[in-house]
């Protein structure tokens, strides 16, 4: 529980900075006449040490334009929350970043997405390699319908990362350790996974990503199905996984956002409008439009 | 709205006339049920009450004296002998032991109808076998003539005709009560193959028939479906081509059957000269009848999948082929076996294609392979249906029967085969 006592309520310091919010008509009021202007993000979007360098990204879902000319450092072992109101393209970004819209046959990707300096769309990137690279843990859990230890199994087996038995065995308790899941499920590694509750199910998800020792790993909206408790687990996981891991997070949650994360990224249309360390996007937010999203005017 | 006590009369209203619905939707339901289950009730026991005697057979049992001298054999290995030898005389001498009294000409052509026509066929295969039984007494079963097995076991039914004469009826009688003439579970359905004497006839060939047809169908209709559906869903750009490619598929699945067979006679038999009446043409004419069926459940299994299990399995770096193998087929087999075990029971029940390549001709023989001559049950079926012996509207009944075992039989197989597979994943 620790990241989430030490960080600040951040809707309840701009509400006592903006007097002139008034909470009940908040909603109502939107910014429609806020220009935003393309490939203009204020704050602070690139970085010395980058994981990722992501330059003037355009998506598209056949011609209607998903993410409008994006530019964005990740970097290395940071844990960076994508924020935004639904249907502002953070998904679709965070899905670029392993390639998981190549399934979608209208969805097209222009600029230039590189991870460690080598281009993730280069037509002779295999796919497979880099997924195992940039692990996913998707927004409802979805383990395979095995049992829990060929759940976590199953990456390390494709890929070849264990020749024995007993080296296999090693990597399943190391990610189920790491995902705090060892001491709920060592006795019953060969029950359904399915059979599970939706917290246990979804750190699963994560120890099934972090059994290949990814060196990214990309959640979207990893606690939009779960309890308050659960989640907290997760954030808590989280935590300790950024200290090996560069993670990179969706969520509704500002809250969330707050809690975990170094860096908060506020997508909105289509545009990334700010960019910034997360104490200063919640305390002062430099756009008006994150402004108005983190204190409650719309989203 | 304003009138809140108004809304509660009108919501209470309106779920009296819902639940009305619901009743009625429930009773609507029911009697479908009723009606179908009061249909196959009546089917079954009108196929059962005329069919169980073609369980039952007739046999008269004769204690004859394999006399050479009245056979005119006196070297029962010698075959130019045995073909012209007659076999006949000591079946009649046999009954004539019982009356005595019958020997003009008239009586004795009377006494040789009593036995099935093969008869003397079977004496003479049995001295073959054991040449030094000429001379001896022995016990033989032969199966009683069609016409007296109808008399024993339809007399008095209006749905037969007895075409005994009275002389044999009295016969029979009397036989009957010696216990010569007797009934007792019919080996010989189930262990011959098709004759033109009822009581000779059986359902084996056929049985081995189907069995070696269906078998052909299943492993090429089976997996060729299946990769169909695969590349379909999985694999194959969506364009014109593909869908061309769906909607004929589709077509086909509506093509009549007998079309299939003339596309077999065309292409396997006339183009690649495959024999006629063999189980692999028939084989393969039913796995093209049944490719479609396979290939549209297949797709519509796969598709439902959900879609977040092949995502995590992209996700974790799965390839197409890793994630189509380990976790949409698994996933989809239930599905796809359900599809073939309709297309297979379609299959097996097909009478008009196979009518085409041949698999209707009269054949004996028990098919021992794909490539000897054979026939299927339903086709026996239509040839017993179709013939003039009484006898054989018995055997059409008890062979719909076998035919009805075997697909419960291929169907539990399936649904135990799903069964295990859902449980494993």
């Amino acid at each position: 529980m620790s990241a989430i006592s030490s960080t600040m309520n951040p809707t309840a310091i701009k509400e006592s900075d903006m007097p002139e919010a008034d909470p009940k008509k908040a909603p109502i009021e939107r910014p429609a006449d806020t220009v935003i202007e393309e490939g203009k993000t204020v704050g602070v979007p690139l970085s010395d040490d980058p994981k990722f360098q992501l330059r003037n990204v355009e998506v598209f879902y056949g011609e209607t334009p998903a993410i409008k000319n994006i530019s964005l450092d990740i970097a290395r072992n940071e844990v960076i929350a994508f924020i935004g109101p639904s249907g502002c393209g953070k998904s679709t970004f965070l899905r670029c970043l392993n390639r998981m819209n190549d399934s979608i046959d209208s969805c097209r990707i222009k600029g230039s997405l590189q991870l460690d300096g080598q281009d993730i769309y280069d037509s002779k990137r295999d796919v497979v390699e880099l997924r195992a690279r940039v692990g996913m843990v998707f927004q409802k859990p979805n383990p395979f319908p095995k049992s829990i230890y060929d759940n976590v199994a199953y990456g390390p087996r494709i890929h070849g990362l264990a020749n024995r038995k007993s080296d296999l065995d090693d990597i399943v308790e190391n990610s189920l350790r790491k995902a705090g899941l060892w001491n709920e499920a060592k006795d019953r590694l060969d029950a359904m996974a399915t059979g599970m509750s939706g917290g246990q199910q979804q750190r699963l998800c994560i120890a099934r990503a972090i059994a290949v020792s990814p060196e990214v790993v990309l959640m979207d909206e990893p606690c939009s199905a779960l309890d308050p408790i659960a989640t907290a687990r997760i954030e808590e996981l989280i935590a300790e996984l950024s200290e090996s891991y560069t993670i990179v997070i969706v969520t509704h949650s500002m809250q969330q956002a707050a809690r975990v994360s170094n860096r908060t990224a506020y997508f909105h249309l289509g545009h990334l409008v700010e960019v910034n360390d997360t104490s200063k996007v919640f305390t002062m937010p430099e756009h008006e439009l994150t402004e108005s999203y983190i204190t409650g005017r719309f989203g | 709205m304003t009138n809140p006590g108004s809304q509660a009369e009108l919501v209470r209203r309106s779920l009296k006339r819902r639940y009305r619905k619901e009743r009625r939707f429930r009773f609507y339901g029911i009697a479908a049920i009723s009606i179908a289950l009061f249909s196959l009730v009546i089917l079954f026991t009108d196929i059962v009450s005329k069919g169980y005697t073609g369980f039952i057979k007739t046999t008269v049992t004769l204690e004859v004296h394999l006399d050479g001298e009245l056979m005119y054999l006196n070297d029962a290995s010698d075959p130019e002998q045995v073909a012209m030898a007659d076999f006949q005389a000591p079946i009649i001498k046999a009954l004539q032991g019982y009356f005595p009294q019958a020997t003009s000409r008239a009586d004795k052509r009377e006494l040789s109808r009593m036995t099935g026509s093969y008869a003397s066929n079977q004496v003479r295969d049995l001295l073959m076998e054991n040449p030094d039984w000429l001379g001896s007494t022995r016990t033989i079963e032969f199966p009683a003539h069609d016409t007296v097995s109808v008399y024993v076991k339809h007399a008095g039914d209006p749905g037969y005709s007895i075409r005994l004469t009275e002389q044999q009826q009295r016969w029979t009688d009397e036989l009957l009560g010696k216990g010569v003439v007797d009934t007792g579970f019919n080996d010989v359905f189930f262990t011959s193959g098709d004759s033109r004497e009822p009581s000779n006839a059986g359902i084996l060939g056929a049985l081995i028939g189907s069995l070696l047809t269906m078998g052909i169908t299943l492993v090429i209709a089976f997996p060729v479906g299946v990769a169909a559906a695969v590349y379909l869903e999985e694999f194959a750009p969506s364009n014109r081509l593909t869908d061309f490619i769906e909607v004929n598929i589709n077509n086909l699945a509506a093509v009549p059957s007998i079309i299939f067979g003339l596309l077999g006679l065309a292409v396997f038999i006339g183009l690649f000269g495959m024999p006629r009446s063999v189980p692999v043409v028939g084989g393969l004419v039913l796995a093209l009848m049944t490719l479609p069926t396979i290939i549209i459940s297949s797709r519509a299994a796969i598709k439902s999948v959900p879609p977040s299990i092949r995502e995590a399995a992209e996700g974790i770096g799965a390839s197409k082929m890793q994630v189509v193998l380990h976790h949409v087929l698994p996933l989809a087999m239930p599905g796809m076996l359900t599809g073939s075990i309709i297309g297979m029971a379609q299959a097996l029940g097909e009478t008009a294609p196979l009518l085409l390549i041949g698999m209707v001709a009269f054949i004996v023989e028990i098919p021992d392979g794909f490539f000897s001559s054979a026939t299927v049950l339903p086709v026996q079926i239509f040839i017993w249906a179709g013939s003039a012996e009484q006898g054989f509207v018995e055997l059409a009944s008890a062979g719909i029967m076998v035919l009805l075992a075997f697909l419960i039989t291929m169907n539990a197989f399936a649904i135990w085969l799903r069964k295990r597979l859902e449980r494993r994943w």
